[in-house]
């Protein structure tokens, strides 16, 4: 079984307003130097398979489907075996 | 004419737009479950607002793949009329029958109350009969600020594919009179094919007296008067 530990971020080119509002809160924490702070979502899934390229593109098919939107976001997975 | 209404589970503005086809325009109406697949002869499918699937993921992101949107998208590419209002334009979005993609809006709150859109293409089948230059519709959404990359933004301005844009009372279209952060102000856009309408406010809400604002009516006057059967 292998288990997909999946991000989605926003593209560089969308306006991200939640990851201003995060930032500009750390600031007023007093943690300075704080910059780019971008929110995202991750998802974590496992695949009963023992076929890691079959996952692989599995998920790709995932993330382009429904996981992620093309249009606004990108995505990006690490899989490890478990057991 | 008959409009077929699809509900999904978290619509919540599917009877609005029930009452406005049969009560307000006098035409055929008829829900359409989203686990169905027949779309029981519709001349025009509305994809009502909504929060379905509870905006889980991204909104309209799991509705696209429920039945009944297969026929849905059939229907688009035969060029069948098709509005999408509020969730519904998300839906349509993610379906790919409509460019970009809506947003959290730049102020990151839930917005619900009346904006001014200037009616920017008055050919479109949905535009056709409004009269005025601006009308006032409510808005109700959290997530509506309108993005597209920059190539397919521009080729939407260049094929007239921005029906309507939010601004100020006098139709002045800026920074003040744009809600949420919308690119070029966007509100509406109508797909390349020109057969599908995507908006974020909701014309359903204000399209008889009763309810003190008819400025939506147009939308629905349009696409009846464009109507060959």
């Amino acid at each position: 079984m292998y288990r997909a530990k999946i991000n989605v971020t926003l593209k560089k080119s969308v306006m991200d307003p939640q990851g201003a509002t995060v930032q500009h809160a750390l600031e007023s924490l007093g943690y300075t130097g704080v910059q780019n702070v971008r929110m995202g979502k991750y998802v974590e899934l496992d695949v009963d398979s023992t076929d890691r390229a079959r996952v692989e593109k599995q998920l790709n098919d995932m993330c382009g489907k429904l996981l992620s939107n093309p249009v606004i976001e990108k995505y990006h997975f690490d899989l490890e075996e478990v057991k | 004419m008959k409009f077929g209404v699809v509900t999904f589970p978290g619509s919540n503005c599917d009877h609005d737009c029930f009452t406005v086809a049969r009560d307000i325009l006098k035409q055929d109406a008829e829900f359409l479950w989203y686990k169905d697949r027949d779309l029981k002869g519709s001349d025009c499918i509305v994809l009502p607002g909504g929060f379905s699937y509870g905006d889980y993921l991204r909104c309209g992101a799991i509705a696209r793949f429920a039945p009944i949107m297969e026929e849905v998208v059939k229907f688009a590419k035969k060029g069948g009329p098709i509005i999408g209002i509020c969730n519904g334009f998300q839906i349509l979005t993610e379906a790919g029958l409509l460019p970009g993609a809506l947003l959290r809006n730049t102020s990151l709150k839930f917005i619900c109350r009346d904006v001014h859109l200037k009616v920017e293409n008055k050919k479109t089948r949905f535009t056709s009969a409004i009269k005025q230059n601006v009308i006032r519709v409510p808005i109700a959404h959290g997530e509506g600020r309108f993005f597209a990359d920059p190539g397919v933004l521009e080729r939407i301005e260049k094929e007239g594919c921005v029906a309507f844009r939010y601004a100020r009372p006098d139709g002045t279209v800026d920074a003040a009179g744009n809600p949420n952060g919308s690119q070029n102000a966007i509100a509406g856009i109508v797909s390349f094919e020109g057969n599908v309408l995507g908006m974020m406010p909701h014309p359903e809400r204000c399209s008889e007296a009763l309810l003190g604002n008819t400025d939506g009516r147009g939308i629905f006057d349009s696409l009846l008067a464009n109507f060959v059967n």
